[in-house]
């Protein structure tokens, strides 16, 4: 179990994405969870090791670097692409108990149901639309909140971005204020400005895609408002073929990612 | 063996579960063990090392260790992981064994859950629950409440005296413990959710199977 499995839960939710949400999917596992297993996770692994007090005194090593470092970095990093990853799951779950009814409706023996079998049910892809449309922006609104909570936990948390090299402390059991040096600042504060600026590029992209989900919601609206009869089959078909396409675009993404991770 | 056969086995679980129940896996799978393996044993793993006494003598230090900490944390949310998970064996174990016995596939959707399977089922629940409890209390009584302090003050033998030792990175340890107590609580708020909505379910059923038979 680790950031493979989350990859394989997520990777089902692509499938009723927007063209956007794939973006931001492809983002998140390439340029924040690979970068924070492959490169991230080596800079932070002596942290402890590494943090120097200029004192003999035990324990006040131990005392400085836990009052300044509360929660480290790649610890905060973690649960803010766990928490982050997490409302995808509950566009999933709608879709799962959509498919749950509609195969209800077929082992009924419902005339309404169009499909020839079940595995065709599996293999469907919803529109976003109706209450699907309310839950996917309801994931994405959230999605949002928790990049800004997080963001701001390390603003504040941290005084800024910067990993300085030189630290005081003067905490018990220090017999006075002590100089403690951090281990790779400068190599820490580039990761740092990484991470943070990934963020926020995910934070716009998901704020294009909320724009993107609400102006379809009031198009459709007045158009539904304004033309009675309109021709759902071709609407069908242009946008079947441009979910095709965006699934080989993802697909061929993913196996990338798939064979990075193994 | 690693924690991907508890996941598989998770997995399997999942296809004769409730709504709510497999609300409980993606906690336990996301919440649990993502952020068990992913974060939290790179915080206890070097606890040992890092563990410091204001004292020369040998052994002092070790001595002290073993007596705060007769079994880490990070054991101890290991075990609790999978003691948690073990009850959902029983309802693969159940299906198993029926479909064996009738040599054909059983309980196609998580609707069709009989008397047998939902006994069984509603055992299982019974029982996290109760493992859930066990080990939250046994992290209270072990060590004092969910707080780990910066000091603690050892006089075991072989250390002379009273000494002061430091354990490492108190403050995330208590985080990650408070997180661990919240996501245990939500666990256990979801199985007796499940249990009280399928007890219901099923005695309106069987109210309603009686009542429809004296109206005959």
């Amino acid at each position: 179990m680790d950031w493979g499995a989350l990859h394989t839960i997520l990777g089902g939710v692509n499938k009723h994405s927007t063209s956007i949400g794939k973006i931001w999917l492809t983002v998140l596992f390439i340029f924040r969870i690979m970068i924070l297993v492959v490169a991230a996770e080596r800079v932070w692994g002596d942290e402890q090791q590494d943090f120097v007090c200029n004192t003999l005194q035990p324990g006040c090593r131990n005392v400085c670097y836990d009052h300044f470092f509360p929660i480290s970095h790649i610890r905060l990093w973690a649960l803010q692409l766990i928490f982050v990853s997490t409302p995808a799951l509950l566009v999933a779950m709608h879709v799962a108990y959509r498919r749950h009814e509609k195969k209800r409706q077929f082992r009924k023996g419902d005339q309404k149901c169009e499909y020839k079998d079940i595995e065709e049910i599996r293999k469907q892809r919803f529109r976003i639309e109706g209450s699907l449309w309310w839950t996917y922006t309801s994931s994405i609104f959230f999605r949002l909140v928790f990049e800004a909570v997080f963001m701001y936990a390390f603003y504040f948390m941290y005084d800024g971005f910067r990993m300085p090299r030189l630290m005081k402390c003067n905490a018990w059991p220090c017999p006075n204020t002590v100089d403690c040096f951090v281990s790779r600042p400068t190599e820490k504060t580039v990761f740092t400005i990484f991470m943070i600026a990934v963020s926020s590029i995910c934070i716009l992209l998901n704020v294009a895609e909320l724009c993107y989900l609400l102006t379809k919601f009031f198009l459709r609206r007045s158009k539904k408002a304004g033309n009675p009869k309109h021709h759902p089959n071709h609407e069908n078909k242009e946008e079947s073929k441009q979910n095709e396409m965006n699934e080989l675009i993802s697909d061929s993404c993913q196996n990338t990612v798939i064979g990075f991770s193994s | 063996m690693s924690w991907a056969f508890l996941r598989d086995l998770l997995s399997g679980v999942n296809k004769y579960s409730t709504g709510i129940g497999r609300i409980w896996v993606a906690v336990v799978f996301i919440f649990r063990l993502l952020v068990y393996i992913v974060v939290a044993e790179n915080i206890w793993k070097y606890e040992h090392d890092e563990f410091e006494c204001n004292i020369k003598q040998p052994g002092c230090e070790n001595v002290c260790f073993d007596h705060f900490f007769p079994i880490s944390h990070i054991r101890l949310w290991a075990l609790q992981l999978i003691m948690v998970s073990t009850p959902s064996l029983l309802v693969v174990f159940h299906v198993a064994y029926r479909e064996k016995h009738h040599n054909q596939k059983l309980y196609k959707s998580p609707g069709q859950i009989d008397g047998g399977l939902l006994c069984t089922y509603l055992i299982s629940l019974i029982l996290k629950t109760v493992f859930e409890i066990v080990f939250l209390f046994l992290f209270y009584k072990l060590y004092n409440g969910f707080e780990i302090p910066r000091l603690v003050k050892c006089d075991m033998r072989p250390c002379p005296n009273t000494v002061d030792c430091y354990i490492s990175k108190p403050t995330e340890k208590m985080i990650f413990l408070y997180f661990l107590v919240a996501t245990s609580c939500l666990c256990i708020v979801l199985n007796l959710t499940e249990l009280s909505y399928l007890v219901f379910k099923y005695s309106i059923k069987c109210y309603r199977k009686r009542y429809v038979k004296r109206h005959h």
